[in-house]
């Protein structure tokens, strides 16, 4: 069964629909890599999947539950994960708190997922007392990646993990997401970074006007010529 | 001379701890809710007289009253919360500023109906304050600075060590964040204002047992309070408690110059040069 299903979504802020029918899925243990042109909607398809934009169609199921709608709070309950590309730490707080946060949810130790997260970025437990506004771009991804892995999720969501990186950070971060994913977490990911996403997805979609344009595994849409010319950049 | 400034820094430092408390809730309630309470001031005077209740009714001393009137006032902001502030959260912020307002001058006139307008004491009689050296000292200030000092304490280890208090600090830093980590805003919007309005009970009563109690001395005390959150950085805790010291202090020493009367305009210029100068805030870092 896949992991998550999102059929003809239509969802928007104001009164138009940016999203204009959009389809989705995840399947367990996968990672699925949106790409498309600025204002095709990829953003707006993470946060409608996650409950924080208002969906006026369709239907949303997570491992066969209707999730469409729901709050973000029963998200997170549900073991989904999302990581905003922007302001997506507390900056007065300090990592270790940030990652405490990201596990509120949790009743009972949890040591034992901290340690997890250290696992994949020691960076962050080294750093651990440090206040995250004051970190690079690099390390408060690492705590915003981290902080969402503290609820232990199935799926985790990120939004352009890797915007405003270095190329050094950016192939750390896509080896970290392998390495989670590893894990046995899916992976649902808007990235700009087209070419090296897709290289290591499994499988990818192409958006473009709030529209499905492009289905196929990451290798496909990279040898797609269409794909290549119109998205990717030739 | 320097035993006038050292008798004022000592007054300062009271006032300026009864500030803190106040402007800890009235910044937590900013940083949490994003709009300036202006019936905090009020939340004070209530305290102050839920206080005078348990002391006159059940003839007790008024550190006694003191955890009771927080209780009672911690209540009464909840349910002021869920009555008014709730209903209009989802609108703009100067619409609760202005329903604040409101508040305010209902609390107010609560308070004279009930208790009157004229003034009234904890404790009738004078306390003969403790000479040490040249300085007067009253044993109540000593109770006072003790008491801010232990609650400051304790809302410090309240928002460091509890799950509750690191929620809350990062619902002011971030409130879009704290949603989607799937913290839960309505809990944490109750027990933002319990705790600010058991505070302002607290900066109520100690002003009352400092000076005497009516149905203003909240609403007068509200412009430093505020001053004391601008100057500790708007919604930053550990700010305010260093802001309410400093307006205190600035507030009492400034006698020294001009006449006394003009110690809330020290605070206003205070708050307004920091306004100008630094309106992140005179601290550095996001203490």
């Amino acid at each position: 069964m896949s992991l998550l299903t999102a059929q003809g979504i239509y969802a928007g802020y104001g009164e138009a629909d940016i999203l204009q029918g959009i389809n989705l899925t995840v399947g367990a243990n996968e990672i699925v890599v949106i790409v498309g042109p600025n204002g095709a909607g990829k953003s707006t398809a993470m946060k409608a999947v996650f409950g924080l934009v208002p969906i006026r169609q369709g239907r949303i199921e997570y491992v066969g539950e209707d999730i469409t709608n729901q709050p973000p709070e029963r998200m997170v309950a549900r073991g989904i994960a999302y990581v905003p590309q922007e302001a997506n730490v507390f900056p007065s707080l300090s990592v270790l708190e940030n990652l405490e946060l990201g596990a509120y949810a949790i009743a009972g130790d949890i040591t034992p997922r901290l340690e997890k997260v250290y696992e994949i970025f020691p960076r962050l437990k080294e750093r651990r007392q440090q206040q995250a506004g004051v970190m690079s771009g690099g390390e408060r991804q690492m705590v915003a990646m981290g902080r969402a892995l503290m609820i232990e999720p199935r799926l985790l969501m990120l939004d352009e993990p890797t915007a405003g990186l270095s190329p050094r950070l950016i192939d750390e971060t896509f080896e970290r997401i392998r390495e989670i994913n590893a894990l046995g977490i899916g992976v649902l990911m808007v990235e700009q970074n087209a070419r090296q996403a897709l290289a290591i997805a499994d499988r990818g979609y192409v958006l473009a006007s709030g529209r499905n344009r492009h289905e196929d595994t990451g290798a496909g849409l990279l040898a797609d010529p269409e794909v290549a010319k119109m998205f990717l950049g030739g | 001379m320097w035993i006038e400034v050292t008798q004022l820094f000592i007054n300062g430092l009271l006032l300026g701890s009864i500030l803190a408390l106040g402007a800890v809730g009235a910044t937590m309630i900013f940083g949490v809710l994003r709009f300036a309470h202006f019936a905090h001031g009020d939340l004070m005077t209530m305290g102050a007289y839920f206080a005078l209740l348990v002391v006159v009714s059940l003839n007790l001393p008024v550190m006694v009253a003191l955890p009771v009137a927080m209780l009672m006032t911690a209540g009464l902001a909840v349910g002021i919360d869920q009555v008014v502030y709730r209903r209009i959260r989802r609108v703009q912020p100067v619409i609760l500023l202005i329903s604040s307002f409101a508040t305010a001058l209902i609390l107010r006139a609560v308070v004279q109906m009930i208790w009157g307008s004229s003034n009234q004491v904890y404790a009738t009689g004078i306390q003969m304050p403790w000479r040490i050296g040249p300085l007067a000292i009253k044993p109540d200030h000593i109770l006072i600075f003790c008491a801010a000092a232990v609650l400051v304490i304790a809302v410090h280890l309240f928002l460091s060590r509890t799950r509750m208090g690191k929620a809350m600090r990062a619902m002011s830093d971030n409130m879009n964040l704290a949603l989607i980590t799937g913290i839960p805003a309505d809990r944490v919007i109750m027990w933002t204002w319990a705790i600010g309005g058991a505070l302002a009970a607290a900066a109520g009563v100690f002003l009352g047992m400092d000076t005497r109690l009516h149905p203003v001395m909240g609403w007068t005390l509200l412009l430093p309070v505020f001053a004391a959150t601008i100057v500790g950085g708007i919604g930053r805790p550990y700010g305010a408690i260093f802001g309410g010291l400093l307006i205190g202090c600035a507030m009492e020493l400034s006698t020294l110059i001009i006449p006394g009367a003009y110690k809330p305009a020290v605070a206003f210029a205070i708050m307004i040069l920091t306004l100008i100068f630094r309106p992140q805030g005179i601290i550095k870092g996001a203490l």
